[in-house]
Order: structure tokens, then C-alpha cells, then sequence
């Protein structure tokens, strides 16, 4: 298919006139190319022209816009944490330093499994009342800020309203930090969600979990309405975040010898009871 | 190296370090007492030393040795504490004093032996000062050169306080001890199986052969054998009382009060340290209460203190001391300092370590970029309190909640338990991404809606087929795996804890980690 090499005039003219001589052969493949055609012009149509992009993990920038998480921008992730620490993961690992707000339970050491650095992460679990301040705070000071926000007492009203948003926004775009929200965020670059999610390595009575494939689907404003969905190991079975065909199945995956056996239950469970 | 070492009067009071703990624990004076570090005893009381406990004795064998004995872990913060009004008392009588521990001290002899008329008076009326402080056992030793003269202190008995060992004789006096007293592990260990047990045979040997072999620092203990002590007495300069302290007449109810009652005073006692040029690393905050309790705790700072950062302490720890009892976090906050119940009479503020200014001086161009992180963190502290800004360390544990160790950010990490150690029966990778802060009650039931139980055997009743959560909301299970037995700590009824764990994936294809135990089922973790 169309690779992702530096788009030259000849290529994109080999392209036209392929798209034009199997009409009717492949109607997805050419609606695949022309929308990743757009994508790319709308790449380099950039209204900002300084937006940089932070390092982001490759399995999860192609889910994004723009291919990689671009600095100022808000993004919503529903419902996974796994997924929401991934989308930290790139720029933890390059040395930037993240913070979690409203998230009590966060699982510290899955966080260090994904890769981030633990000494570079801080915790605000409980920002209270005033989590607006305590997140504009942050902002400033911190490359990603990891949020959730509190719940309100009408449970029908967003969690986020749009004033507030574009007034974080704002302070985002100025300091180049990045949002990423657990649950919606009013005016998302991208909105992923985990669509599909299946665990390997636990049977009925044996076995412990080992990784888990999800459908990772994203929405985006820039891709008009088109989702991108991908197959991802989340976490992989080395507690990484990986592509699916990257990773080799669970069952012959090679176990290190200090990687610890679970416990064995003390005895089979007898069913005939 | 010089000939003659200088006359030394060498004050020791037996114990000391007994003697100071067992004051701050309330204990009786003659009850038998070990402090107790690296499992090993440090020190004892005379009634447990009349029963056979010796220093090096394992805790276990002291206890056996003396079932009564009160075992208190060694605090050598503690001890030089409570050696400070001393010290003091001693600083007021005469100049020059020497600390040479926490009970020793050593000051030149001269002085003091002109003034009280002869080497004997003085050491008895300096040996009196020290038992003003209801120390009833003070021996004191007079000799050429410091370690003779703490030898000799050594040597009196509570009849016969002060010996005096006349000036040439050092030599002699120190020739029939041990070895052992020079302290110095190598040496000790290696001098009896050289034939050599008493430090006259240690001094007879030649200075140069002794230096070839054992280097600068035998050569040192050589000399110190010989009865040639070249140290002489370096009096500690007194330090100058640097603190905030605040009295409120009436006693104030408001913490922003108290806040605003301190920021003058925190202002002096940080300009106060820079005139000595110092900075505060660590600050002890006294809050006492109008009926007499107090809250009293230790904050610690990556950098140092300035005087906003010190009413922010006093500030936090007002708010931990004063919250209700009974609400969110509130029993974790009082553990540390202590709970205040009635309005605020007087706030102490004390550095606690102290630094040269020099080493904390921000470069032309700052501190890097981490500078910038930590004052806006600490402004998120100064907006949600002290706990609310946290960071994460890996640890060592079995279930989730134990394999991370949370700080509050600025303070130092407390020693984890180790992550390396083996821990047996912790489940493998990946970890659960939430770890619920208090477990979710749950309730699983098989195929028919009955509960399902483990008994002691670690059998379950039933394959477990639903979760059930609180609110009725009901997930059928499609695979699980467990029980995996867990029985931690049974030795200490405060922590023990004896639970089965599962692993289970519902029809969604979200994976929970479970524990049933005594009180039911619960959601400990889950894969999210």
C-alpha cells in the first residue's frame, strides 16, 4: 500500500492515476489512501506553526492526530488507566516530569510497568474542591498532567464544563504542557476509548492474567468524524504498551527466571459439590 | 609528635544512654533497661547487667537472660538531646568544655585545677554540676592526654568517683589494660592472636614497625597506648538559641490566625540563621494546646526553609493536629505529631539540621529545571496541604497496596522495604493500574447464587461464576484463577493478615484482582 515515505510529486501522481484505473476493484483501499492523503495535507496545514510534538509511544501516536502527542493539546481517554498512563509513558520516559490528579487509586507500580518514571511522577490524589487551581498549577510546571476530574453532584451534568476547558486550554497552549483526561474533556484533540478488551493467560481455575489485547479506537475533530482503531497489547506480557503483530503470543512467550511463578492454589476446586 | 600531652579532666557518666531513654519512656530509675540496635544490645542498666545481659547480646538472649527487661530501640538523636541540658549547665560553670559523646566530656586540666585549688577539688565539683541534673552516678578522671584521662574516669567506682593519675604516669596507668579498650575492631581482634593483650605490650612495640604495618590510624592508637595523647580539648562553640517561639494570650482557635501569629517570628529565625550563615533543612514544630497537649513533629526539606515555607508547616501541621477524628486519612495524619483539642497557646518553631548557606546558594542561572518543579509543587501544598501532593516509590510486598510506598512530596522517603527481596507469593506481572485506596466490599457468587467461601483448607464451595458489587450490579465471570493463600505476619496481631487471592476476568473482558478473607469479599485491585 501506500507507504509513509516523503510524499514526492511522481509518487502522488502514480497514486492518482491508480485510484483511477481500479474503480470499483477497491473502494476501501482508496478511501484509506485518499483519507490518509488529506491527513497528510492537513499535517503540514498547520494553523499553529510551532506546535512541537512530545515523544510519544510509537503503538499509540498512530492513533492520535498529527501521529504523536502535539504540545498544548487535550486529550480523553474513557475508562482505561492502563491507557491513560501509556499516553504518559513516551514523554516520562524522555525525562519530563507528569502528574496525576484526582486519581486515588492509581496502581503506582503498573505505572512503572508501562515504563514512566516514578521519580518524576507526582500525586495529587485528592485535589478537592479546588482541583481547577491545583491542575492550572500543575500545568505549569509539569509536561503532562494525567486528570480526572471530580465528580459533579448532578450526575447528568459534565464532569468538565467548556469554561473551564478552554480556560486550561489556554494555559496549556502557553506553557506546551499536554492534558490527558480519564473520562470526556470538552474540546478533545482525540478521544480514545478501549472498545475491546480480552485477557490471555487465565483459564477457569488456572493460570494468572498475563497481558491483555484490547481495540484501542480514537476519535478525532481533524479526521471528520472517521474513527482509527488498532489492535494493541495493553499491557503486554513484559507489562509494556505494544502493537499486537509486535508481540508474540502469550503461550510461547519466554519467562525470564526471575520472573515470579504465581502461587499455586492449595488444591483443584471440586466442581461436584 | 609532641612529648608531653596536655593535662585533661575527663567527666563520664555511666550509662548515660540508659539513663536518658529510660527518662523520656518513664520508666522507673533501676528497672532493668536494654537499647537495642541491629537487634544487638547497645547499652544496659545495672539491674540487667546483675542478671547476665551484656552489650552484643542478642535481643532475644537478653530477654532470656532477664524476662523482665525493657527493651527500647536506641535513638541517638534522643540521646544527645537529653544530654544538652548538661552540657549546657556544665558550659555555664566553665569555659571550654569538650564533647566527647553524649555522657563524656573532657576540659583541660589547668584551669579549673588552679581555681577549685588542686586536680581533685575540681574534678569533685565539676562531677557535682553534672549531678545537679538528678545524675546520681558522675565518676571523673584527671591525666596526661584525653584518652588516659577517660580511662581513668572509667576507673573510679561510685565510692571512690575520681581518680587521678599524676602527670609522667599516663604510661603506667594504661599499661596493665586490655586492648580492647582502644576500640578499634582490627586492631582488637588481631592483637591477642599476636600474643599482645595489654596496651603496655601494644606501646613497647616500635613506632615505625607499628606504622608500617597498621598505617596512620595504628600509628595513632599506638601513641594513645604509650600515654602520648596529642589531642587536646576543642571546646564546642555554644550555639546561639535560634528559634521561633510564640506565646498567644488568649490562646487562638483559627489556624489562619496562628499562621499569621508565627510569620513574623519564622521571618527572624530564618534571617536569624542567615546572620550565622545557615539554612534550615529540617524544622521542629512544638504546637501546644491551652489544656497542655502538644503536637511535635520534624519537617524535613529538600533544600532549605525559607519563612513562608516554615508558616506553611506550621500551618499544615495545625491542620493534621486539629482535624476530627473520624474523617477521610484523619487517623494516618495523627499518627505522626499528635492531635490538639483545645486552641493554640504557643507554637515553638527549632531547626532542627542546619547547613552552611554556601551549599544552598542557587546558581546565576538557577537549579536546572527542577527548581521550577518543586515551587510549583510546593504552591499546590500550600493550596491542598502537605499530604495532598504525593510521590510514589516502588516496594517491596505481596499485595498491590504494599508494593508502593507514597511519600509526601519534599519529605525524605522512609526505608521501604526492599523491593529486591525475595517475596514469595506475590502475584507475577503485570500489576494491577488501579489499586483501590480502600478496598471495594464485593460479593461473588457460582453458577447457583449462593456465595462462594474458601474454608481453612483453602477449598472453595463453589467455582466462582458472578460478581456482585454492592449497588446489585451484577458481571458473570468468565475465567478466574485462585485461591492463592496468603498468611503474612502472623507474629504480630496488629498486621497479621491471613487472605485467599483470585484473579477473575468478567463477561467485558475487565480483569479484577479479589481477596477474600475473614470479612468478606474485596476488590483490592483492578486491570483497567
Amino acid at each position: 500500500m501506500f507507504d509513509t515515505g516523503v510524499l514526492t510529486g511522481s509518487s502522488a501522481a502514480a497514486t492518482d492515476s491508480r485510484i483511477g484505473v481500479r474503480d470499483g476493484v477497491a473502494d476501501d483501499a482508496r478511501d484509506t489512501t485518499v483519507r490518509e492523503l488529506q491527513e497528510r495535507i492537513r499535517g503540514m496545514q498547520r494553523r499553529s506553526l510551532d506546535t512541537r510534538a512530545l515523544p510519544t509511544h510509537p503503538a499509540l501516536g498512530a492513533l492520535l492526530p498529527g501521529g504523536a502527542l502535539a504540545a498544548g493539546g487535550a486529550y480523553a481517554v474513557a475508562d482505561s488507566t492502563t491507557l491513560a498512563l501509556g499516553m504518559l509513558q513516551g514523554p516520562s520516559a524522555a525525562g519530563s516530569w507528569c502528574a496525576v490528579v484526582g486519581l486515588p487509586d492509581l496502581g503506582a507500580e503498573a505505572a512503572g510497568g508501562l515504563g514512566l518514571d516514578l521519580e518524576r511522577l507526582v500525586l495529587v490524589p485528592h485535589p478537592g474542591e479546588q482541583w481547577l487551581s491545583v491542575v492550572s498549577a500543575l500545568i505549569d510546571v509539569v509536561t503532562v498532567v494525567l486528570v480526572r476530574a471530580p465528580a459533579q453532584a448532578n450526575p447528568r451534568a459534565p464532569r468538565v464544563g467548556e469554561a473551564a476547558a478552554s480556560r486550561l486550554g489556554s494555559r496549556l497552549r502557553q506553557r506546551e504542557s499536554v492534558l490527558v483526561s480519564l473520562g470526556d474533556w470538552p474540546g478533545a484533540s482525540a478521544r480514545l476509548r478501549v472498545t475491546e478488551s480480552s485477557w490471555a493467560g487465565l483459564g477457569s481455575g488456572f493460570g494468572h492474567l498475563a497481558g491483555r489485547q484490547v481495540t484501542v479506537a480514537s476519535a478525532s475533530r481533524s479526521w471528520e468524524g472517521r474513527e482509527r482503531s488498532r489492535r494493541l497489547w495493553l499491557p503486554a506480557p513484559d507489562g509494556r504498551v505494544a502493537p499486537v503483530d509486535a508481540v508474540t503470543p502469550v503461550e510461547s512467550a519466554p519467562r525470564g527466571h526471575d520472573t515470579p511463578h504465581p502461587p499455586r492454589p492449595l488444591r483443584r476446586v471440586v466442581a461436584s459439590r | 609528635m609532641s612529648g608531653t600531652a596536655p593535662r585533661m579532666l575527663a567527666v563520664w557518666v555511666p550509662d548515660w544512654p540508659v539513663l536518658a531513654h529510660a527518662r523520656a519512656q518513664r520508666l522507673a530509675e533501676g528497672a532493668p533497661v536494654a537499647l537495642i540496635e541491629k537487634g544487638e544490645v547497645l547499652a544496659c542498666s545495672a539491674a540487667a547487667r546483675a542478671d547476665g545481659v551484656r552489650r552484643g547480646l542478642r535481643v532475644r538472649e537478653a530477654q532470656s537472660r532477664c524476662p523482665e527487661l525493657a527493651v527500647l530501640p536506641y535513638d541517638a538523636a534522643l540521646d544527645a538531646r537529653a544530654f544538652e541540658p548538661v552540657l549546657a549547665g556544665l558550659e555555664q560553670a566553665l569555659p571550654g568544655v569538650h564533647p566527647v559523646r553524649p555522657g563524656a566530656v573532657a576540659v583541660r586540666a589547668r584551669g579549673p585545677a588552679r581555681y577549685y585549688g588542686g586536680e581533685k577539688a575540681a574534678a569533685l565539683s565539676i562531677a557535682g554540676v553534672v549531678r545537679e541534673h538528678r545524675i546520681a552516678d558522675v565518676r571523673a578522671g584527671v591525666a596526661d592526654g584525653l584518652f588516659a584521662a577517660q580511662l581513668a574516669a572509667r576507673a573510679g567506682s561510685p565510692a571512690n568517683p575520681v581518680v587521678v593519675v599524676p602527670a609522667g604516669a599516663a604510661g603506667d596507668f594504661l599499661a596493665p589494660l586490655p586492648v580492647t579498650v582502644l576500640e578499634d575492631p582490627e586492631l582488637v581482634n588481631l592483637l591477642p592472636r599476636l600474643g599482645i593483650r595489654a596496651l603496655g605490650e601494644f606501646a613497647a612495640l616500635g613506632t615505625a614497625e607499628v606504622a608500617a604495618r597498621f598505617g596512620p590510624a595504628g600509628a595513632r592508637l599506638h601513641a594513645l597506648a604509650g600515654g602520648r595523647d596529642p589531642r587536646t580539648a576543642t571546646p564546642r562553640i555554644p550555639p546561639r538559641d535560634v528559634e521561633a517561639l510564640v506565646d498567644f494570650e488568649p490562646p487562638l482557635e483559627g489556624v489562619d490566625q496562628v499562621a499569621f501569629g508565627i510569620r513574623v517570628a519564622a521571618d527572624d529565625l530564618v534571617t536569624g540563621l542567615l546572620g550565622q550563615k545557615l539554612v534550615a533543612t529540617a524544622v521542629r514544630v512544638e504546637l501546644v494546646g491551652d489544656r497542655g497537649e502538644a503536637s511535635e513533629r520534624v519537617w524535613l526539606h529538600p533544600r532549605s526553609f525559607s519563612a513562608t515555607e516554615v508558616v506553611d508547616r506550621v500551618r499544615w501541621q495545625l491542620q493534621g493536629a486539629t482535624r476530627p477524628t473520624g474523617s477521610r486519612g484523619g487517623s494516618r495524619d495523627a499518627v505522626e505529631g499528635g492531635e490538639l483539642r483545645s486552641p493554640v497557646v504557643r507554637v515553638r518553631v527549632t531547626p532542627e539540621a542546619v547547613d552552611p548557606v554556601g551549599r544552598h546558594e542557587s546558581g546565576l542561572w538557577g537549579s536546572g529545571p527542577d527548581e521550577r518543579v518543586h515551587s510549583g509543587l510546593s504552591r499546590v501544598q500550600g493550596m491542598i496541604g502537605h499530604r495532598g501532593v504525593l510521590t510514589a516509590a516502588p516496594a517491596g510486598g505481596r499485595m498491590p497496596g504494599d508494593r508502593q510506598s507514597i511519600t509526601p512530596w519534599g519529605d525524605r522517603p522512609v526505608a521501604a522495604r526492599d523491593r529486591r527481596s525475595p517475596w514469595p507469593g506475590a502475584l507475577p506481572d503485570p500489576a494491577p493500574a488501579t489499586v483501590y485506596e480502600l478496598p471495594r466490599e464485593v460479593m461473588v457468587e457460582d453458577a447457583q447464587g449462593r456465595p462462594v467461601a474458601v474454608d481453612d483448607r483453602g477449598m472453595l464451595s463453589a467455582p466462582p461464576a458472578e460478581l456482585v458489587s454492592p449497588t446489585g450490579a451484577r458481571r458473570p465471570l468468565t475465567s478466574w484463577a485462585g485461591p492463592w493463600p496468603l498468611e503474612e505476619r502472623w507474629w504480630d496481631p496488629e498486621h497479621a493478615r491471613r487472605a485467599s487471592r483470585f484473579q477473575v476476568v468478567d463477561a467485558t473482558g475487565e480483569a479484577w484482582l479479589l481477596v477474600q478473607d475473614d470479612g468478606g469479599w474485596w476488590a483490592e485491585g483492578r486491570y483497567d
